[in-house]
């Protein structure tokens, strides 16, 4: 009686190939949105490496990477520009996944990665590490920060999965929102009652990728990996949640699982980015957005698109950053901020943004 | 023909100090439809949630092919039982096409994430409840009834002996519901797949489902074929409402016709003036 295979009566009827022509057309963009945003990021990433308060032509550049010759412009790009640049590359790909796997989860587009209180411990612990430690570089600072960040979310999730049925987007969003709240009053108290702790702290608490070295991408590179695998295993399930959870677990997905092993990732992610960079605002609200109405909402795309994009909004922002005030630098921070609102404005007047 | 497919065995049900269902006993037999009728807050919802695995039994449990369905990998018995909640949303620009995808999932490993067989059957479904010419279209952009016929094309590649809905007419106007349970009609007769659905309209649900289950305070008052559910003291007890049954002119089954405030004044008046 019970018919065995899974498909209906009816079968192998015309229409078949008219969905199989359009998926195929759909892939066929997405494929080129990648493309297309690989070679911005080569682009962007070109700039970083040659534009600065010393200009470098882009042949010196490229004879300073492949045939090193110990130049004083290849020392530039050598040691400074290219940590910079891979660090402003691998951070923009973190806030970007962080930032799309953020408002997935909450179902929420106007969620960030902040909202878990990541930056707000990060923030809390470097600054208890230059008033109660005396730590004061940039090195030193990249530890406490990424416990803060750790140990905030881990606070954030402990409190949100309080109430029966485990954490719900709600929960976490005012577990964030009143851990972040605490936080960075705690944060602002110490940072009041001692001059020297603000000097310190002032210039992390912007977000920049300048003045950092190879050593600071080789620290947080294990968990900015681990958080984009995560990531990559966590985008099916997403798209499943993305249905409402009744869907996805009447499909057979782990409700709860996923959900950890997204907040786990975003943690990961974000706390390797504020750690390495200090807060960073904008790439993780923004992008997710302007990646979405390229790719559609199928995880298994938005979120390298995401990674992507932030990558290319970080570096352009960076370069823009020392070019702005030459021979000064602006930092990558403020950047985003300046042209992180107008733009953000424009895309809500555009149109809405996408509900999810 | 006849073993049962899906048993709920001394269900006690609820949400905090809460209890909606309790003592519930409910066989549905292979290649039935089922309606399950009763007034709001009955625990007719929350029975179908608690079938299809969707939240925890309290007491008693829920056996499907004879196993309890909580000691069952999830991912099993997605492959033989498909659920569609109440109104469930699309996120905005989601292709029909990639809607219907999801419901493969179940068949699906990370090793082996998309095959023919998939793309064969996302096609029939599409075909079967004559959503094919809007694959491309965005969910969102679909009017209330082909948007039911997505989520149940969904629920079709999913390619389950059983499947459980909940409400699926809820939003449409008449000519949708008919046309939404007409699927849910071949679903049955052609596909031979077995349905449980929560129903509202009564007349409806007396027409496309062969069994009622009429629950109130969340128990079981009455259950059978529709002519022996559907009758006056039944709609007394369990919906406290007076109405007439009559026989539907088209299809031969029970007509509820309720009389409401003024017709009822009306009869006492009538009865006694005769």
């Amino acid at each position: 009686m019970t018919t065995a295979t899974a498909t209906p009566a009816g079968a192998g009827l015309p229409g078949a190939p008219a969905g199989q022509r359009g998926a195929v057309a759909l892939r066929r963009r997405r494929r080129l949105v990648i493309l297309g945003l690989l070679a911005l990021l080569a682009v962007a990433a070109l700039a970083s490496l040659a534009v600065g308060a010393k200009p470098i032509p882009l042949p010196v550049v490229w004879d300073a990477i492949f045939f090193p010759t110990g130049t004083e412009d290849g020392i530039v790009v050598r040691s400074l520009r290219m940590p910079r640049t891979v660090l402003g590359i691998g951070v923009g790909i973190a806030l970007g996944v962080a930032g799309a796997l953020m408002q997935g989860h909450t179902r929420n587009p106007l969620a960030d990665p902040g909202l878990l209180g990541v930056s707000a411990g990060a923030a809390f612990l470097v600054v208890i590490g230059i008033y109660a430690l005396g730590v004061t570089s940039l090195f030193g600072y990249v530890w406490f920060a990424f416990a803060g960040a750790l140990a905030a979310s881990v606070l954030v999730f402990v409190l949100g999965s309080l109430g029966r049925g485990g954490p719900t987007p709600v929960t976490l969003a005012l577990a964030g929102v009143a851990v972040s709240a605490l936080l960075t009053a705690l944060t602002s108290a110490l940072v009041l009652a001692d001059t020297n702790t603000l000097d310190a702290f002032r210039f992390w608490a912007v977000g920049s990728v300048a003045g950092r070295d190879a050593g600071t991408v080789v620290q947080v590179a294990p968990f900015l990996g681990l958080g984009l695998l995560l990531a990559a295993v966590n985008a099916p399930g997403l798209n499943l949640l993305a249905l409402g959870e009744d869907i996805a677990r009447g499909l057979g997905q782990p409700v709860q699982l996923t959900r950890w092993v997204g907040l786990i990732a975003i943690t990961l992610l974000t706390g390797a980015a504020v750690a390495a960079c200090g807060p960073i605002g904008f790439v993780g609200l923004v992008v997710p957005h302007v990646a979405r109405s390229l790719t559609g909402p199928d995880h298994r795309w938005l979120l390298p698109a995401s990674g992507l994009a932030g990558a290319v909004l970080l570096l352009a922002a960076d370069v823009i950053g020392r070019v702005l005030v030459r021979p000064a630098e602006l930092q990558v921070g403020i950047v985003l901020a300046l042209v992180g609102a107008p733009f953000f404005i424009a895309l809500v007047r555009r149109r809405r943004p996408a509900s999810l | 023909m006849t073993t049962p497919r899906l048993e709920a065995r001394d269900l006690q049900l609820g949400y905090g100090d809460h209890v909606i269902v309790d003592g519930l006993n409910l066989d549905v037999l292979d290649g039935t439809v089922t309606a399950v009728i009763g007034p709001n807050g009955c625990g007719k919802s929350t029975l179908l949630r608690a079938l299809a695995r969707l939240m925890p039994t309290r007491r008693g449990h829920v056996l499907l092919d004879g196993r309890r369905i909580d000691r069952t990998p999830t991912r099993e018995v997605a492959k033989v039982l498909g659920v569609l909640p109440q109104n469930p949303i699309a996120p905005e620009g989601l292709t029909v096409a990639d809607l219907v995808a999801r419901g493969r999932h179940p068949h699906q490993a990370w090793y082996r994430q998309w095959s023919s067989d998939d793309e064969d059957v996302v096609a029939e479904a599409l075909s079967w409840t004559g959503m094919d010419q809007f694959a491309e279209r965005t969910v969102d952009a679909l009017s209330g009834g082909q948007r039911q016929r997505v989520w149940i094309s969904m629920a079709l590649a999913q390619g389950t002996d059983v499947l459980l809905l909940d409400e699926p007419t809820t939003f449409l106007d008449l000519a949708h519901q008919v046309e939404v349970l007409d699927l849910v009609e071949r679903l049955h007769t052609e596909a031979g797949r077995t349905v449980v659905m929560v129903l509202h309209d009564l007349n409806l649900a007396a027409r496309y489902a062969k069994r009622l289950v009429a629950m109130r305070g969340g128990k079981v008052v009455a259950d059978g074929p529709p002519d022996q559910v559907l009758t006056e003291d039944m709609l007394r007890t369990v919906f406290d409402l007076d109405a007439q049954i009559v026989l539907d002119p088209v299809a031969g089954t029970p007509l509820v016709v309720p009389i409401g405030r003024r017709h009822r004044a009306l009869e006492v008046v009538a009865a006694d003036a005769g």
